[in-house]
């Protein structure tokens, strides 16, 4: 169990993290969620994995720690929340600027600046 | 009784921001500027009765009365209490200026600014990491509305990147969290400090892992290389008074270094001296070489002040890398001055801005100023305690930096980051106050009249450059004593 939790983990990290490094806010904000998930996870992992344990002293001899539960669940709401926010303010953003990049330029116009600047200063020379 | 003092700077602007959503209040800015007025000094005077009340035993406010380490506690030491007090004299300047009519230029800048209050105290006075990741989150969600308050494209879009690097933090704090929970059991940062002790060395790894993660999350919010690059471009998009609201946010990050790293494992050489020792010098070198160069190559008078802001940064860093008592006695020293003087010079370059037309607070030639050698003297005090020259306040705090710096390598490294930083904020502060100031052309501007909200809350940053200097023997006195209590190796917890 632990290695699938272990890779569970690993796997939405790295897809996290791959679409965090996109230009577009919302492979980001989908980036940022996968990320989240797999914090959560890592967390809930954090007061050790059991099955059939009740989270509740002396139903049994055996049980498991509540109090990763507990932060989980705050997590997962302050994480919703956040998320909720990034996506407004992504809105928001891509009303004003016209474009849904996260610099606020898209990319094609950037690599046009840049010519435009290379010529300049090609002419300077 | 009960003391219930630790928990009103968390209830009331919680509260106050709650009432103030309601329609009695929403339908008319005076009212909202009178509540959030009245709660704000209010909150000043708690914090100085816990200010007061801290120098003797430390408070422990439990949380439902749940026993420590399993329920929720709040610690009113010494430390907390000091920084309690510091927001909230900066937040009745801050308030007093938004109320001349920065706070109408977007809806529920008194909400905001009052749920942003409430995070910073909570974030001062929890004595669990958990909770310290809680009011993160307020205080950071807060900030979110603050800076894209009054909106327009240049702050949406330095509010994109601001949240998102923020959430990243977040998600890293939690990992952080998660090990430290693994390792030791417990958030609590007194009982954290107790059984660290006991851990075998293949625990000890995880915890120091778990603490590397933690100076990424606090390097983020203090804004240190490489994390920096969100600071300059938020802290001059937002609006004055929000910008000297956040020259207290990057001193968050820093109190978790203090907090964290220092007072509750810094007992410990084997978490604390090896990667993350060198951790700590190589971000304050590097922050301050970046810091330098944005301080040379600023174009208008905000953009200036926010790389002095990761100068302060750069500078404080250096005391979390020494460590030592007298460090962090000089450190929370140059915290307060440095938090005043940047809220001072952010607000003093919105009055420039707003008498220059459009030449606004850029360095460039423009009509005289209406009052303008007012102008000229408040400049030239802020400019003179920010760079570190005597007689204002910050050359005590740079001094006090630079004498805690006892072998020669802390010396090679602090010395010559903190004279480079103060030669490099003389130079563009020289030049930008001439070229603001002396390099005028056309005639006078027509006589503005500056409403006197605005001036008073200027002027109360701008006298403490004095104050602090007058009170430097007593003030210094108990900053060390407030070093020695974080340092202490038994926290004067009764755990059960």
């Amino acid at each position: 169990m632990e290695g699938l939790y272990a890779i569970c983990v690993g796997v939405l990290t790295s897809c996290g993290i791959y679409l965090l490094l996109r230009g577009r806010t919302f492979p980001v904000i989908l980036g940022l969620i996968m990320l989240s998930y797999a914090v959560n996870l890592f967390l809930f992992s954090s007061g050790r994995l059991y099955s059939n344990r009740a989270p509740i002293l002396g139903e049994s001899g055996q049980y498991a720690d509540a109090l990763p539960q507990a932060l989980v669940l705050t997590a997962i709401v302050i994480g919703f929340a956040m998320t909720a926010f990034m996506l407004v303010l992504a809105i928001r953003a891509y009303s004003e600027n016209g474009n849904d990049h996260v610099d606020g330029k898209p990319a094609d116009e950037r690599v046009h600046d840049k010519s435009i600047a290379a010529e300049k200063g090609g002419r300077k020379v | 009784m009960i003391n219930h003092l630790p928990i009103l700077p968390i209830l009331i602007p919680a509260l106050t921001g709650a009432l103030l959503l309601l329609p009695f209040f929403q339908n008319s800015i005076q009212r909202q500027r009178a509540l959030s007025l009245a709660a704000t000094l209010l909150t000043l005077l708690i914090a100085i009765l816990l200010f007061r009340s801290s120098s003797g035993a430390t408070t422990h406010y439990l949380l439902g009365n749940w026993e420590q380490p399993f329920g929720i506690v709040l610690v009113a030491d010494r430390l907390s209490t000091l920084l309690v007090l510091l927001t909230a004299i900066l937040s009745v300047g801050v308030q007093l200026y938004a109320n001349a009519g920065t706070d109408e230029a977007g809806s529920f800048f008194h909400p905001l600014f009052q749920y942003q209050l409430m995070g910073i105290y909570g974030a001062f006075l929890t004595g669990d990491l958990f909770n310290l990741f809680v009011f993160f989150e307020i205080l950071l969600l807060a900030s979110y509305g603050l800076l894209a308050h009054s909106g327009g494209k240049a702050r949406i879009r330095a509010s994109v990147q601001y949240v998102t690097l923020n959430l990243i933090g977040s998600a890293l704090f939690l990992v952080a969290l998660g090990l430290v929970y693994g390792t030791l059991g417990t958030l609590n940062m007194a009982s954290m400090a107790d059984r660290a002790v006991l851990l075998r060395e293949d625990q000890l790894v995880l915890l120091e892992a778990a603490l590397i993660l933690l100076a990424v999350v606090f390097g983020l919010k203090t804004a240190l290389v490489p994390l920096q690059f969100w600071l300059v471009r938020s802290y001059s998009a937002a609006t004055a008074p929000v910008a000297a609201l956040f020259a207290i946010m990057t001193k968050v990050g820093i109190y978790g270094f203090y907090r964290v790293h220092i007072g509750t494992f810094g007992h410990q050489p084997a978490l604390t001296d090896g990667v993350l020792g060198t951790l700590f010098w190589v971000m304050a070198a590097v922050t301050m070489g970046v810091a330098i160069i944005g301080v040379l190559g600023s174009k208008n008078l905000r953009t200036l002040t926010s790389n002095l802001v990761l100068i302060s940064v750069a500078n404080l860093m250096l005391t979390v890398a020494i460590g030592t008592r007298e460090a962090i006695t000089a450190g929370l020293y140059y915290l307060i001055h440095s938090t005043l003087v940047t809220a001072a010079l952010f607000l003093l370059a919105d009055v420039i801005a707003s008498k220059r037309g459009a030449a606004a607070d850029h360095f460039v030639a423009a009509r005289p100023m209406s009052g303008h050698t007012w102008m000229g003297t408040v400049f030239l005090i802020v400019a003179i305690s920010a760079v570190g020259m005597p007689p204002m306040s910050g050359f005590i705090a740079k001094l006090l930096i630079l004498v805690s710096a006892q072998t020669s390598g802390e010396q090679l490294i602090a010395w010559t980051c903190i004279l480079l930083g103060s030669l490099s904020a003389l130079v563009a502060l020289s030049r930008g106050g001439t070229s603001l100031l002396w390099h005028t052309t056309g005639s006078k501007a027509p006589a503005q009249k500056t409403s006197a909200l605005p001036m008073t809350a200027l002027m109360l940053f701008v006298l403490f450059a004095p104050v602090m200097v007058v009170l430097s023997g007593p003030l210094t006195d108990t900053l060390a004593s407030i070093a020695e209590q974080l340092l202490a190796p038994t926290p004067e917890v009764a755990l059960q």
